[in-house]
């Protein structure tokens, strides 16, 4: 049997399987943040979700078909149900009919018995108001008598069969006690409910006499987080920020069972219907899957977000993971193709206290080798009134093992923080070189002790400075024979085989912030940016400034398997270039909002062979780059879809099924964009387009019959009758400026700048999957459209490019 | 305010002892409370807690258990003992030897007619209860080991008895054990040792709960003896169980410090089967809880941190008031502290002796707050021991310093004291007959007359010269009030003498005339300080529940501030303090001034000033201090509170208008215990 775990993540809703890990359906249909999912008291195989796009949905989650929509028509911040409440769902929504208001209500909505796919349900009857809208701070009672809500330090219970309150008082104020999560038992009455004290209270004789009485249990020191009574009540399951599973026997509380490690602060527990598997969500995006408060039995991890990446982004040669700073003390591995975090190494080892206040050691920087054999990390901590102590840490690949080994520590390697570090590219030798703010680099070399049973272990080969001046950057040339070390305004450039100073590049004023050697066909250039907003481009050979362009570059990437740099500006723009040639093979301003901090080209698995220019430069890689918000979006441009059958290039019939209504939901889009006055309707096809993406992921075994899909299927090759593409702007020199009327975002594209042809205008759509622009869920997803060519192509050439937002907000159960 | 010098005592080193057992008396609402010397204290719980008596104790006396029988006490203990006291003269009425070893514990059934004690040597020994005395009855079948804890089923058949290792429960009548519930050892390293069944309460539903010396409550059936449910609550003992009078609530006291309350509660709501689940758990004590009483709306609990702890529980109270605030003990609610006035004597009384310092002097000047050097420091002149077992109940010096005076509940010594230059005392050898115990002593102003406060609330007037002193006359009350008197004051022109009972009635007599001069209308709350005021001879009194009065005594009537104040109503920040003012002074250079204190604070009211109402800060102080000059008039109230000085046993205006104030600091008391029972702290 297989088990499902579902986990809503902000507008989909994920079906994995519990015993293998595996996502196996992703129910998308919500049109904004997925706020809740409940099981379907009266049919095991169907779940409920809520989103704030106004509908409940019900799904079958084995099969990820979606059975109804039920819109509500207020945004919906959780959902509850009843076994005893039959075809009634109890949601929480906003008092006032306004996204702005702090006052949530717990109403029941009587779910209409129709047959169709989307019913309005309207009867809303009010239960309790001024409730929170977290999804733990409700619970209903034994038997569905009585439902329990908590709210700052009041505690509230409704009897359905009285219909009347019973109000708690509020205990004692100025405390740090405050209501935190409820959660009844399903057998007694009793009532848990968790404090921001790290107490839970069990409540109990809660009748409308004043007789109410409580006991107490402790063991948290932070914030009760979750609680959650298993099926028969005999057990209690909290969680806080400890990452510590507690299960406390129901009446013999003093004997308690603990899952201690779990990575990261709980967030959520779900227990499954026979009591034998625990679920828990963490913080850093993880849920956990728990065999009975014993052993945990699967993990699925997402990306994991750390307070900061100080760290910068890097590629595992080997794996081809994304890394980077993880957990605190740990670098994450992550695998940017399945969605899935691969490893974490543990850099510090040292067990992390969970307190505020207290300075540990943080990875701070890390480096890769050419091969992935080795890695290099520097920790570092800094506590108040003492110096800072700094660790370089190397790691060697271990073949067996397949994970890194702790090859060499070293232990205050530089008097002061190391600002860059980088692994030699070239094959002969294995160097690493760190450079500080003490004003000097240095080298380190593996140094073999085959005649000693050690082994190879790394020492320190060459101390290097300039002037005393301090050191900012650092950079090999791709072949390893050189060596650029900026030095505030002066670029040094040395031979690492001899260590002799070979040239020095100067172009004051301002500090040398980022360097980078050309790649390959454009190896004789160093490109090197300033804080005075320079982007110089120096010849090695002559040693003389090739050409330079006021520019305010804020990071620099070369793509290692192309001659291309991607520069990114601070105001997060993007260029992408090669060296040698004066002209950007592709621009594009407001990419997304924040400053973007990071970035990396990672390679594809297989080369791209695209065939629009300007989307030549991502055939080999791809660039995902982070921003200050934390969030780690990837630049996808090149899915071209010609419709047209006749262009035969390897167009499979899903293939076409399914772009032409991605097609199709771009028309209604942009006929929605022309006319803003209208109201942004809900996509009257995009269920269909949707259900038929489905298709596509759906295991054969549970597809519907042949005929049925075919008849479907033959339909979508028609010719569409609906060919009405309307124009947005025009503007005949081909610069043009367009802002939408619903997001502000801005764009600005040149002409001729990525296309030669005589395409002579453009036009943008923006598509927010929230309304309103928050710069925690930027834009996600950014389409460009160009209009039909007028001569020769009759039905639309659709460029688009998508921001694929990877980061999302943790896991909800 | 104005500027005083301050002397800052903290060399009195009071030490209250552990509190052993505690019965509270549900129809007077009173609480006894015996203490490890062997002294008995009643609580007045309608009164704000007020302590209205206090029995010394004695050397030889060790009490372990306390049970009222109507409005009788009687106490028993580990040197074989049972004993009655008389509550109106303070002291033991009779005590019986029990024949039975060292006693444990003693109860008394519901009817009020039998009591029943627990003996070392194995016997369960029945008493009857006569109109004046008691008589033992018969023995109920002997066990082996001993009987450390009772409990009378309410119907009064049955008895249980808690032992070593196990419970019996006895038939009364015939006197046989009919059940045998054994009681399980602790685990690991404890279970060579044997359990100590500490408590046991019998329900009228014969369900027998224990608490024994392995951290456990537990609920057995008391027709089957059969366990019905155990709560290990502790990993060290349980020492205490009190059950609440209807029997849906019990409380357990631990020796971690902590009271755990359990609920005979349905699991289901509405439903009729119920069980016992451990709810609260409520920590105010650092050390053992020896002692427990479970009163309708609060838990009252004591132990080995000498503090009495009143937990109310809040479920109980509509609204907050005074009594739903939780109060804590620590300090007796009378002077231990005497002061020579113009002497700068000080006296402070110990059970078991005397201390008499002499203040540090200091001609140097400061700004406020600065510690000023001292010319000389405070010396202890003389450490006087009482004679005989009895525990020293009251102390007096007279002002000039020239004399000292005590008692004990068998005798009263008076001393003459030279202070000038060699120290010299000298016990005054005859004594009158009549004086042979006091309640209160107290002295003339002049120093020429000594005031002794005897058994029915009578006054004896002794007069004092160098070389004898005399008996004068016997004042006594017109009511007829049996009560002691435990208040007493004179005033500065020798004319009046006031004397406050446990009744609440204030006598005040003509010292000229000797006889009654007037009674101050009784009012409903025990005075716990008063004082006759040097120029106006007003008397000043304040109540247990915080009233204040004035009472012109040449007048007869109250003061016109006093109804002003009345009528105003006190503030509420007042009336909500939790410890009784204990004494009550005037300042002699500024007659509108009275200097009261009590245990967090001392008070200067000037009657000159307005009255607060509710509206105005109450604690304005620091409000004043951040004021200019021009804006303090307007701000400023009759109550000038200062709470820079804590935990305050006496403070006293001297003659020359310097402050003695005598602290006890709590955390000086606290590490004065013995170490509590080692607890696994948080992250340590």
């Amino acid at each position: 049997m297989i088990s499902y775990v579902e986990s809503g993540i902000t507008v989909s809703v994920k079906v994995y399987s519990s015993s293998s890990e595996e996502c196996v359906h992703d129910l998308q249909g919500h049109t904004d943040l997925v706020s809740g999912i409940a099981r379907n008291p009266s049919n095991h195989l169907q779940v409920y979700s809520c989103s704030a796009d106004g509908t409940v949905r019900l799904w079958d989650f084995t099969d990820g078909i979606l059975i109804k929509t039920f819109i509500i028509g207020y945004p919906i911040y959780s959902i509850y149900v009843s076994e005893k409440h039959g075809g009634v769902v109890f949601v929480v929504v906003p008092m006032a009919n306004d996204k702005s208001s702090e006052l949530f209500q717990l109403v029941a909505v009587h779910l209409p018995r129709s047959g169709d796919q989307e019913v309005e349900a309207r009867e809303l009857s009010a239960v309790l108001c001024d409730v929170s809208p977290s999804p733990g701070a409700a619970s209903f009672g034994r038997e569905g008598e009585y439902v329990a809500a908590a709210k700052g330090l009041q505690l509230e219970v409704f009897f359905f069969k009285k219909q009347k309150f019973f109000l708690k008082p509020g205990i004692k104020k100025g405390s740090k006690n405050a209501f935190t999560c409820v959660s009844c038992h399903p057998k007694e009455d009793c009532i848990a409910t968790g404090h921001a004290d790290g107490k839970i209270r069990l409540w109990r004789n809660f009748n409308q006499k004043k007789e109410y009485t409580y006991s107490t249990l402790h063991w948290h020191h932070g914030a009760v987080n979750t609680l959650q009574f298993t099926p028969e009540g005999t057990n209690l399951l909290s969680g806080g920020i400890e990452s510590v599973l507690v299960q406390w026997r129901y009446t013999q509380e003093n004997q308690k069972d603990f899952l201690p490690r779990l990575g990261a602060a709980i967030t959520h527990i779900a227990v499954s219907p026979d009591g034998s598997l625990f679920c828990t969500s963490h913080s850093d995006n993880k849920i956990t899957i728990i065999q009975s408060c014993v052993k945990v039995s699967a993990i699925i991890q997402g990306l994991v977000k750390s307070e900061g990446v100080r760290t910068d982004l890097m590629i595992d040669p080997r794996s081809k993971a994304l890394v980077l700073n993880g957990k605190p003390g740990h670098l994450q591995f992550y695998s940017l193709h399945r969605d899935k975090q691969l490893y974490n190494l543990d850099i510090v080892q040292q067990e992390y206290i969970n307190e505020e206040g207290l300075d540990q050691f943080e990875v701070v920087k890390a480096a890769f080798d050419a091969h992935g054999d080795w890695l290099a990390t520097v920790e570092e901590r800094r506590q108040k009134g003492s110096e800072l102590e700094i660790n370089l840490k190397l790691w060697a690949y271990d073949e067996q093992t397949q994970s890194f080994v702790l090859n060499t520590t070293v232990t205050a390697p530089h008097e002061d923080q190391i600002t860059a570090m980088c692994f030699s590219p070239s094959p002969e030798t294995t160097m690493l070189v760190t450079i500080s703010f003490d004003g000097h680099f240095k080298a380190w070399l593996l140094a073999d002790h085959s005649d000693t049973k050690e082994g190879a272990s790394w020492s320190c080969d060459f101390v290097g400075g300039y002037h005393l001046l301090k050191p900012g950057c650092c950079c090999f040339s791709a072949d390893g024979s050189l060596l650029a070390v900026g030095f505030q305004e002066v670029v040094t450039v040395w031979s690492p085989s001899s260590w002799e100073l070979l040239t020095t590049l100067s172009q004051p004023p301002g500090a040398i912030r980022d360097l980078c050697f050309g790649r390959l066909s454009c190896s004789k250039y160093l490109l090197g940016t300033s804080t005075k907003n320079q982007l110089c481009c120096w010849n090695i050979l002559t040693c003389s400034l090739e050409w330079s362009t006021p520019m305010d570059v804020s990071l620099l990437q070369a793509d290692p398997l192309s001659e291309n740099i991607a520069a990114f500006c601070s105001q997060s723009g993007l260029f992408v270039f090669k060296p040698g040639e004066p002209r950007p093979l592709y621009s594009q301003r407001a990419l997304c909002t924040g400053k973007v901090q990071h970035a990396i080209f990672a390679p594809r698995d297989q080369m791209l062979e695209s065939c629009e220019e300007h989307a030549q430069w991502l055939n080999r890689s791809q660039l995902y780059f982070l921003t200050q918000h934390m969030v780690l979006t990837v630049f996808v441009f090149g899915g071209v879809f010609q419709l047209m059958v006749d262009n035969s290039v390897a167009v499979t019939p899903f293939y076409l099924l399914l772009g032409k209504h991605r097609l199709q939901q771009q028309q209604q889009q942009q006929e929605a964009l022309t006319n803003p006055m209208a109201e942004r309707i809900q996509l009257p096809q995009g269920s269909i387009a949707i259900k038929e993406v489905c298709l596509l992921y759906t295991p054969a075994h549970v597809l519907p019959s042949a005929s049925f899909l075919c008849s479907m299927f033959v339909r979508s090759l028609l010719i569409s009758s609906q060919n009405s593409i309307v124009m947005m702007a025009l503007h005949p020199r081909g610069l043009f400026h367009q802002s939408c009327s619903d997001t502000s975002v801005q764009m600005e594209t040149r002409r001729g700048s990525h296309i030669k042809c005589n395409f002579t205008t453009w036009f943008v759509l923006i598509q927010t999957t929230r309304p309103e622009f928050n710069p925690e869920h930027p834009v996600q997803e950014l389409e460009l459209c160009r209009p039909p060519h007028t001569g020769r192509v009759r039905i639309p050439i659709l460029v688009y490019y998508r921001l694929h937002t990877i980061y999302s907000s943790p896991h909800t159960i | 305010m104005g500027e005083l010098k301050v002397h800052r005592v903290r060399f009195f080193d009071y030490m209250p002892t552990a509190i052993r057992a505690m019965a509270f008396n549900a129809h007077t609402e009173r609480l006894a409370l015996a203490r490890m010397d062997g002294s008995v204290e009643i609580f007045n719980f309608t009164d704000h807690y007020f302590q209205e008596k206090v029995i010394p104790g004695k050397d030889s006396r060790s009490i372990e258990s306390l049970c009222w029988v109507g409005g009788r006490l009687f106490s028993a203990g580990l040197n074989g003992e049972i004993a009655e006291y008389d509550l109106e003269n303070l002291r033991p009425k009779y005590s019986l030897e029990a024949y039975g070893g060292p006693i444990w514990t003693v109860i008394s059934n519901t009817q009020g007619t039998q009591l029943a004690i627990g003996c070392e040597d194995g016997t369960v020994k029945l008493f009857e209860v006569l109109e004046e005395h008691i008589q033992f009855e018969r023995n109920l079948d002997r066990q082996k080991g001993r009987i450390i804890s009772l409990s009378w089923h309410p119907s009064g058949t049955h008895i249980a008895a808690g032992m070593m290792d196990m419970i019996r429960v006895f038939d009364v009548p015939t006197g046989h054990a009919v059940q045998r519930l054994l009681v399980d050892r602790g685990i690991g390293g404890s279970k060579s040792r044997e359990t100590v069944v500490w408590s046991v309460a019998f329900l009228s539903d014969h369900t027998v709960v224990s608490g024994d010396s392995a951290g456990k409550v537990q609920v057995w059936d008391g027709h089957t003896g059969t366990l019905v449910k155990t709560h290990l609550v502790t990993k060290w003992d349980v020492l205490a169980l009190s059950v609440s009078k209807d029997e849906s609530s019990v409380v357990a006291g631990t020796s971690e410090g902590t009271v755990i309350q359990f609920q005979f509660i349905a699991p289901t709501l509405h439903q009729q089967d119920k069980e016992w689940v451990r709810t609260r758990t409520f920590k105010n004590h650092t050390h053992d809880v020896r002692a427990l009483a479970e009163i309708e709306t609060a838990i009252v609990s004591g132990g080995m941190d000498t503090h009495l702890v009143v937990r109310p529980l809040l479920e109980k109270f509509d609204e907050k008031s005074h009594a739903s605030g939780l109060r804590k003990i620590h300090f007796p609610h009378r002077n231990l502290v005497s002061c020579a006035k113009k002497a700068g004597l000080l006296l402070f009384q110990f059970p078991g002796q005397l201390e008499l310092w002499r203040l540090g002097d200091s001609d140097g000047h400061g700004k406020p707050g600065d510690r000023l050097p001292l010319k000389w420091k405070p010396e202890k002149l003389l450490l006087l021991k009482r004679k005989g077992e009895d525990h020293i109940c009251c102390s007096a010096l007279s002002s000039c310093g020239g004399w000292l005076a005590y008692s004990t509940v068998s005798s009263v010594r008076i001393y003459r004291l030279q202070t000038d230059n060699n120290i010299s005392i000298t016990k005054v050898s005859k004594l009158p007959k009549v004086l042979r115990s006091a309640h209160q002593l107290c002295f003339s102003s002049d120093s020429s007359k000594m005031f002794a406060a005897s058994s029915q609330s009578s006054v004896l007037v002794i007069a004092l010269t160098q070389s004898e002193c005399k008996y004068v006359h016997t004042l006594k009350p017109k009511s007829g009030s049996r009560q002691p008197i435990h208040l007493m004051t004179t005033s500065v022109d020798g004319k009046w003498l006031a004397a406050a009972n446990s009744d609440c009635e204030i006598h005040v007599y003509n010292l000229q005339k000797l006889k009654l001069h007037c009674i101050v209308p009784v009012y409903g709350s025990c005075p716990s300080a008063m004082g006759i005021h040097p120029t106006t001879n007003n008397l000043t009194m304040v109540h247990a529940d915080q009233q204040l009065f004035e009472y012109s005594i040449v007048e007869k009537q109250y003061t016109d501030w006093s109804r002003k104040l009345q009528k105003q109503g006190l503030h509420n920040v007042w009336l909500d303090r939790d410890t009784p003012v204990t004494h009550v002074t005037f300042n002699p250079k500024n007659p509108n001034q009275v200097v009261l204190h009590d245990m967090h604070m001392f008070c200067i009211i000037d009657q000159s000033l307005p009255l607060p109402d509710q509206k105005t800060q109450f604690y304005n102080q620091m409000t004043l201090r951040s004021l200019s000059e021009q804006e303090r008039p307007s701000h400023l109230h009759a109550f000038k509170i200062c709470k820079t000085f804590q935990d305050l046993l006496c403070v006293s205006l001297l003659d020359d208008q310097s402050l003695v104030v005598v602290e006890r600091p709590l955390l000086a008391i606290t590490s004065q215990l013995p170490a509590p029972v080692r607890q696994k702290k948080f992250a340590t």
